[in-house]
């Protein structure tokens, strides 16, 4: 059940996904009311709001990658550690997770740059007011939207494919060397 | 002193029931067939494994005893294990893993200085487990398991995924291991040439029970036990450098209470070696033969004889005052020689087909 809420927005249009946002988070939303009330945060068509949708639509891609990362960990290294009398956290903090860290440094990266592309959640959630809630294609899409707005576009797009490639990079190259260090 | 164990636990197939008692300090091997349930036993002493039925006395202390509830977790109960696969943490530098173990263990004799010297390990200390050879591997994962100051080491056929150059590299470490330390140690293994240097007590075991257990000596000559029905078999003698004969190029060992004589040792008088004598290579004799190369004949009595059909030899096993040799021979010098049992009989063994091993 859990599982399946992590991964809708996967597949869920994200039109959907940030119109569901806006019924939850939203001044009257159930969460959002108590938001507002508590601590006079509001989310709706906010910069914070904008992180919120970008975080919810690519926490799947980052639960897969820290998942496959801590079940590619080798069972029989938590045993060693046992033996030699660590408990449970102590395994977590001292074996687990660091050896599961490139896989899961490298989801992050690759969520990062999926985050910078997000579109359909965050206009519906946060709209799309420039230097607030802006993402790199609602902008794209804006530019396109005024006539003589292709050159400025063309610029965002590149701008956009930059960042695109830099984060694969980044991803695979810090993978690699992470894996280095660990003798794999 | 003494170890005990005893374990019982149904598995689909099988059904384990498992006794033995054995003296301490020293090396106990458990030895058997793949599949018989030795690593059972490891992972149940280790707390890995919880059995229907456990109970481990170590020098009259109880580590484990299902019975009165005494079943501490793994990492509470202080058993040093040794894998097969060396599991060291590979995001971990030598130095590091070896200090797993001892940053969470209560303070204990076992001091790091001393383990790295005695392993030979003090040059590969900022050395990633990745850069380590198998031996190299291996013996950092002993280290590391004796600092976590164990009250029983176990170690699970830890040579068994290392080719030959490397087993006898690590094996000089293990037989020093035994003795520097006052600790009882548990040996899974399948491998005759590692029971006959290491082993001080042997515990046979066979589709999840002990068919026999005792002192190393005893066993290895017992022909109806499997260890002397192998085709490798061979005795083995608890020996002392007696003398050396620099002129004839000979050294003169005692035990077992027996006298041998091999080429020339590389050994002080006084030190303790093993000597393993093959079943193969031990001939028999009724009366003293004259004009021959052989310096060893050795009076004993016929203990035992079982008939190996499947190799068409019999194996015969010699009493000495205070141990056994066995020998394999043919059913037909059984008639010609009149054998039978606690008739004397008399041991030729070649000086050459002696094998010395480490204390």
């Amino acid at each position: 059940m859990l599982n399946a809420l992590v991964h809708l927005p996967l597949v869920l249009p994200p039109v959907v996904t940030g119109w569901l946002l806006l019924i939850i988070f939203g001044i009257r939303g159930p969460i959002g009311s108590l938001l507002n009330e508590w601590f006079g945060v509001r989310l709706v068509f906010t910069t914070a709001g904008a992180a919120v949708a970008c975080a919810v639509m690519t926490f799947p891609v980052m639960v897969r990658a820290v998942r496959l990362a801590l079940e590619t960990a080798d069972p029989g290294l938590e045993q060693a550690a046992r033996t030699l009398g660590a408990g449970r956290l102590d395994r977590l903090f001292n074996v687990t997770l660091p050896l599961a860290s490139p896989g899961i440094l490298v989801g992050g990266i690759v969520a990062y740059a999926t985050c910078l592309g997000e579109f359909g959640a965050v206009i519906t959630f946060a709209a799309n007011i420039p230097g607030q809630t802006q993402t790199l294609p609602l902008a794209i899409y804006a530019a396109l939207q005024v006539p003589g707005g292709e050159a400025k576009a063309a610029e965002l797009s590149l701008v956009s494919l930059t960042l695109a490639l830099i984060g694969l990079l980044l991803s695979e190259w810090i993978g690699k060397r992470l894996n280095i260090m660990l003798g794999r | 002193m003494s170890l005990s164990v005893l374990l019982r636990h149904r598995f689909p197939t099988v059904r384990m029931d498992i006794a033995f008692e054995v003296p301490t300090p020293g090396v106990t091997v458990l030895f058997g067939p793949s599949g018989s349930g030795k690593s059972t036993i490891i992972s149940a002493a280790s707390g890995l494994l919880r059995p229907d039925a456990c109970r481990i006395v170590v020098d009259g202390k109880v580590l484990a005893d299902t019975a009165s509830g005494i079943w501490l977790p793994p990492e509470r109960r202080r058993m040093g294990l040794v894998f097969q696969d060396a599991r060291l943490f590979p995001h971990m530098s030598v130095a590091t893993n070896l200090r797993f173990g001892l940053r969470r263990a209560a303070p204990g004799p076992v001091q790091f200085n001393e383990v790295v010297d005695l392993l030979g390990i003090g040059a590969l200390l900022a050395r990633r487990p990745h850069t380590l050879s198998g031996g190299e591997r291996q013996r950092v994962a002993i280290g590391r398991a004796l600092l976590a100051q164990p009250h029983l080491l176990l170690m699970d056929e830890p040579l068994a995924s290392l080719d030959s150059a490397r087993k006898s590299e690590i094996m000089p470490y293990l037989t020093r291991l035994k003795t520097a330390l006052n600790l009882p140690i548990v040996y899974v293994t399948h491998a005759l040439d590692e029971v006959a240097q290491l082993a001080d007590s042997m515990v046979l075991i066979e589709a999840g029970r002990v068919i026999g257990s005792g002192p190393l000596p005893e066993i290895a000559a017992r022909t109806d036990m499997p260890l002397a029905q192998r085709d490798d078999a061979g005795a083995l003698l608890l020996c002392r450098v007696a003398e050396h004969d620099a002129r004839r190029e000979l050294s003169r060992l005692e035990g077992g209470g027996a006298t041998l004589w091999v080429p020339l040792l590389d050994a002080p008088v006084g030190s303790k070696r093993r000597l393993r004598i093959p079943a193969r290579e031990v001939i028999l004799a009724g009366k003293p033969p004259d004009a021959i190369s052989l310096h060893n004949i050795v009076p004993g009595r016929v203990r035992r004889m079982t008939p190996d059909a499947a190799r068409r030899s019999v194996l015969v096993e010699i009493a000495l005052p205070s141990g056994a040799l066995i020998s394999r021979v043919t059913p037909d010098a059984i008639v010609r020689l009149d054998l039978a049992a606690d008739r004397p009989v008399l041991a030729l063994i070649k000086s050459t087909s002696i094998e010395v091993l480490g204390s």
